[in-house]
């Protein structure tokens, strides 16, 4: 479990000044705790229910032995021991970094450039219509589009075919072209979401600022590198915090584009492990360990990611 | 050495209009794969326009698989979803940003915490839980937990909460209206552009979603639309090419019509979205 720092436990409320109001201050103040409680409660019983118990079942399941039917027996840290040394795990798990460390930099590169491409401009209604709608295109009929385009016959192997005289690549069926596949269409599918962000991120800008800079004589990629990247810097940030962790759970495309994760397990995902180990192989165990060690991956990546951000990050004095 | 306004916006929408391409390039092929014929597919992978035109894949497809019905699933599982978000993550926004209650703040830093956690962690044992409640192979174990359980609305809606005047409540208040009421004629109806972003987000979510419906249900009748577009490629992928961008087309075009019409108020509320709600 998280460790809340001492900081953030609840303190003894000071008497603070009671509401305007001729009613009994205590009565009043005693039912609108109630309240607090009525109005927070079906969120409350939700998470309980559905996500903390499971949460916990996963902490037990990963130390067991159970295949959903014969009885359940505890192993330690067998499993643990067992999926670390599992090469289909440690590929699942280089894979997955890959995937993210490919995708995350290369589209929120895009995604900058775009929006400030896309700033300039006083019409770009047709433009964001057009990068935005992958987005709200299920991964699933967006894997199965790229799938037909990435057939060895197909449209883009045979374009490279004819253009440069070699054989067609076969981008799904070779196994190191399978994983840049699985990026190209993540990419393409998540861009046009980042592109808005870092559009609005642009247009808080205040106007003052960039007229103050070229006022001092600064060029366009002046104003870029030493204006609006630093102020885009936080966004940009907390975006390539969310990306990353979304990459970890890269699972529709790899599922659906390169089917059964693709030639000899090139595409396996962690996420398609845990879904292969405990709905094709029955092995709750080793599943939830696969489980835990993504929990743990995305906490030691994202905490990665704030120890860096302190020596980026630019925040403007005084904002927030 | 400095370019002129003009030739500046001409080379951006230059490199722009490529970019754009990109992202429409693959949509348009699949129209165009799903009304070629099968010969004409096999023949000659590199041909631009059908020849002959044919809708006949588009029949097969809506033949072959209960696309209608999976559509009337993704709908209703959609808007139970949505309206039961909506509902309980403002309920808890607005406690959670004006009562004060023991425990307010453990709570909603335990709602933070739980946001950490990547739902497929939790994936065998809500499976195994869904089973104990009966609910697996049913609508069910789509729809209540997604109605109840979303710490990022309840975190949306608490900022939305807190941009509200307090003299707004605090006269209801005085006026003998309690909590209850307050909520429902005073702090709801000044949610609405909050409820509109909100509701946009929770919809694409639940419709896309992919991996826990695949779990979860087993009955082609019961499948949402990319479920069934996914297991249709399982029935038909590799045979005929037309007839699986036919039902991509099927699975895409309305979602994107949709899109279209609502562009401005999608887009604004996913960029807010994506800014936390700032």
């Amino acid at each position: 479990m998280t460790i809340v720092p001492s900081s953030l436990v609840e303190q003894p409320r000071l008497a603070s000044p009671p509401p305007a109001g001729p009613r009994k201050e205590s009565g009043w103040r005693r039912r609108d705790r109630r309240w607090g409680y009525v109005f927070v409660g079906p969120q409350l019983i939700g998470m309980a229910i559905f996500v903390l118990v499971p949460f916990l079942g996963s902490m037990v399941l990963a130390f067991a032995s159970w295949d959903g039917l014969s009885e359940l027996t505890w192993v330690g840290f067998d499993n643990f021991i067992s999926q670390l040394q599992d090469p289909l795990l440690l590929r699942s798990i280089l894979n997955t970094l890959l995937i993210a460390a490919i995708t995350v930099p290369i589209g929120l590169g895009f995604s900058v450039v775009i929006a400030v491409a896309l700033e300039k401009l006083k019409t770009r209604t047709l433009y964001l219509v057009l990068f935005f709608a992958p987005v709200v295109t299920s991964t699933v009929a967006v894997a199965m589009i790229w799938q037909q385009m990435l057939r060895a016959d197909g449209v883009l192997s045979s374009s490279i075919s004819k253009i440069f005289g070699i054989a067609p690549p076969d981008w799904l069926g070779d196994p190191g072209l399978a994983l840049i596949s699985v990026c190209i269409v993540s990419i393409w599918a998540s861009m046009g979401l980042n592109v808005i962000i870092f559009l609005a991120g642009l247009q808080n800008i205040s106007p003052s600022v960039i007229e103050a800079a070229k006022l001092d004589g600064a060029g366009a990629l002046g104003i870029f590198w030493s204006i609006r990247l630093p102020l885009l810097s936080p966004i940009i940030f907390f975006s390539s915090v969310i990306a990353f962790i979304s990459s970890l759970q890269t699972f529709d495309v790899v599922f659906v584009l390169t089917a059964n994760a693709g030639p000899d397990n090139a595409t396996r995902t962690i996420v398609y492990h845990i879904y292969d180990l405990g709905f094709g192989r029955f092995e709750f165990g080793p599943s939830s360990a696969a489980a835990v060690i993504l929990l743990l991956l995305t906490l030691v990546i994202t905490f990665i990611q704030f120890g860096v951000q302190k020596k980026v990050v630019h925040y403007e004095d005084g904002a927030e | 050495m400095t370019l002129t306004q003009r030739t500046r916006t001409l080379l951006i929408h230059t490199a722009l209009g490529v970019a754009a391409l990109a992202m429409v390039f693959p949509f348009i092929w699949m129209l165009l794969t799903s009304l070629k014929t099968l010969p004409q597919l096999l023949q000659d992978p590199l041909s631009f326009w059908p020849n002959p035109w044919t809708l006949n894949n588009y029949i097969d497809a809506w033949n072959a698989a209960p696309f209608a019905q999976a559509y009337m699933n993704s709908v209703y599982i959609t808007v139970l979803a949505v309206v039961g978000t909506l509902l309980t993550a403002s309920m808890a926004g607005y406690a959670f940003a004006r009562i004060k209650f023991r425990g307010s703040r453990f709570l909603f830093i335990l709602f933070l915490a739980t946001q950490m956690i990547p739902k497929q962690v939790t994936l065998i044992p809500f499976y195994l839980l869904m089973s104990s409640l009966g609910w697996v192979d049913s609508h069910l174990s789509l729809i209540v937990p997604a109605m109840m359980v979303n710490p990022f609305a309840v975190f949306l809606m608490r900022q939305f909460v807190l941009s509200l005047p307090k003299e707004l409540e605090e006269a209801a208040l005085v006026d003998g209206a309690g909590r209850w009421r307050t909520f429902w004629s005073v702090i709801l109806p000044n949610l609405r552009p909050g409820l509109g972003a909100l509701s946009i987000i929770v919809a694409l979510d639940v419709w896309n979603a992919f991996l826990f419906p695949l779990v979860l249900l087993n009955t082609p009748d019961l499948f949402t639309v990319p479920l069934l577009l996914s297991s249709f490629r399982g029935q038909f992928g590799s045979i005929n090419y037309g007839l699986v961008m036919a039902a991509s087309a099927v699975s895409t075009i309305p979602m994107l019509v949709a899109f279209v019409i609502g562009q401005r108020r999608i887009i604004s509320s996913m960029a807010a979205s994506g800014l936390g709600g700032r």
